[in-house]
């Protein structure tokens, strides 16, 4: 699985945080989406598949590990 | 694009007016008529307030996709906008579309992400013991509204913003007017004009003597040239009003229905799992989800909506609780189950104007839901559940009291 964030149109819900914690984080500064792991290990994809699916702005995007 | 002739015509077609009333003894139940368009007609026209003959979309899977298209606008001062009630002009970013929507909603970005409103955990513990102490030692019953679901997010904006709680007879009040749909178009303008009067001057304060708070952030942006006063001002009036009046409700209004499932809110109160609260948090969210006015937005592009298409330029109403109440979403729809899997509801909204406070209003609800029974395991209602006072008559749904024992 390859995640990649798009910063423009996050809106800084924070709903990916509380869905998967150990990939996604936000910044200080304005709340915006922090990839920290692209290629996370396989226990935490279904986590993945959540938090891409509550992101409200489509920010999120999946490549493979389906 | 519909001519306004056309719109007449339809309009005295005996279209339905939204929004439409629940039935008789189903207060935690959306209204017939919006499950049976759902079955039969998800995008369908009605009629509003002020004559105007916008979208009404019912289904889970044509809202979250029309709220997340960049097509569709939330351009409040927009002529084709379906406006809620007459009396609201402007209300900062939530009316307006990106980029100048995601510019000023990431200037209070930084006060609501996960880690900063997590932070804020023991402080809003704090509140909340608070209230239930005082609960603890005063006479019995009580209203739950006044007595509690109400001062506690209250506390808690006052706190992030640094409004002092003391005007919050003031603040309250001038809210109420706002969601009330009674309220004539000269109330709720005076009711918003006193808001930002009030909140104007704090943030004129906040110039001379900034400190670690959300108003004070708001005066730097201004004093940056980055906001005017009057968008600082507007800010600063959503936040406090969103901030008070929707956690209010929905503490109120989950608390009586939990009273009603006396297995769930057993489950609730006695499960040694801290992931069972978090889980009722979403559960209770998307059955009750208490912003019932109908996110409003029109499209700027013709749109292709359940099989038909949606014409630039217009109206669309899309009442989140029943699109939470869709059993392609959710099976078994109307039952509370606290164990469900409810994560994916729209009670929040969905798109980029999808609710900054829900890190803060997620933290509220599972603190009060652990605390509030566990200290209180008595807890019942003190009146007939018959004459509980609903509010049929607000955009924002709840009770206007709830008198409690223990």
């Amino acid at each position: 699985m390859k995640i990649t964030v798009d910063e423009d149109k996050c809106c800084g819900a924070g709903s990916c945080v509380l869905t998967a914690p150990d990939v996604f984080d936000q910044r200080d500064e304005d709340g915006v989406v922090l990839l920290l792991d692209p290629e996370p290990a396989e226990h935490l994809h279904a986590a993945v598949r959540d938090a891409a699916n509550v992101c409200p702005a489509a920010a999120i995007t999946l490549d493979g590990g389906a | 694009m519909t001519s306004t002739s056309d719109r007449t015509a339809e309009s005295t077609a005996g279209l339905p007016r939204f929004p439409m009333p629940r039935a008789r003894g189903c207060p935690f139940d959306p209204s017939p008529v919006l499950r049976e368009l759902q079955r039969e007609t998800p995008l369908a026209r009605v009629e509003l307030w002020d004559g105007s003959t916008p979208w009404l979309v019912t289904r889970y899977a044509d809202q979250r996709a029309l709220l997340a298209d960049p097509r569709v606008s939330a351009e409040m001062a927009h002529p084709d906008y379906p406006r809620q009630a007459p009396g609201i002009g402007s209300l900062g970013f939530i009316g307006l579309d990106d980029p100048e929507h995601a510019r000023q909603r990431r200037m209070v970005g930084a006060a609501f992400t996960v880690k900063k409103v997590e932070a804020m955990r023991p402080a809003v513990q704090r509140i909340i013991d608070e209230a239930v102490d005082a609960l603890l030692a005063g006479p019995r019953p009580v209203d739950l509204v006044q007595a509690f679901a109400l001062p506690v997010p209250s506390l808690v904006i006052c706190d992030l913003l640094d409004v002092p709680y003391r005007d919050h007879g003031f603040f309250q009040r001038s809210t109420r007017t706002l969601v009330h749909r009674g309220s004539t178009g000269e109330q709720r303008a005076e009711a918003l004009g006193a808001l930002a009067e009030y909140l104007g001057r704090l943030l004129a304060a906040k110039l001379d003597d900034p400190a670690d708070d959300l108003l004070s952030g708001l005066s730097a942006r201004v004093q940056a040239g980055e906001l005017t006063h009057r968008q600082a001002t507007e800010m600063a009036v959503l936040l406090l009003v969103a901030g008070h009046e929707t956690t209010a409700n929905m503490i109120a209004l989950s608390t009586l229905l939990l009273l009603r499932h006396p297995d769930q809110l057993a489950l609730l109160r006695d499960s040694a799992d801290p992931t069972v609260v978090t889980r009722a948090v979403e559960e209770l969210l998307r059955l009750l989800n208490i912003t019932h006015g109908g996110r409003r937005r029109f499209a700027t592009a013709d749109i292709e909506v359940a099989g038909q298409v949606v014409r630039a330029g217009e109206g669309l109403v899309m009442p989140n609780d029943i699109a939470n109440r869709d059993p392609a979403a959710f099976p078994d729809p109307d039952r509370l189950d606290i164990t469900r899997d409810a994560r994916h509801h729209i009670a929040f909204g969905f798109g980029v104007h999808q609710c900054l406070g829900q890190p803060l209003a997620r933290l509220e609800l599972e603190l009060v839901y652990r605390t509030l029974f566990r200290r209180l395991p008595g807890l019942r209602l003190a009146t007939d559940f018959e004459q509980v006072p609903f509010k049929h008559d607000g955009f924002v749904y709840g009770v206007y009291e709830l008198p409690v024992t223990w």
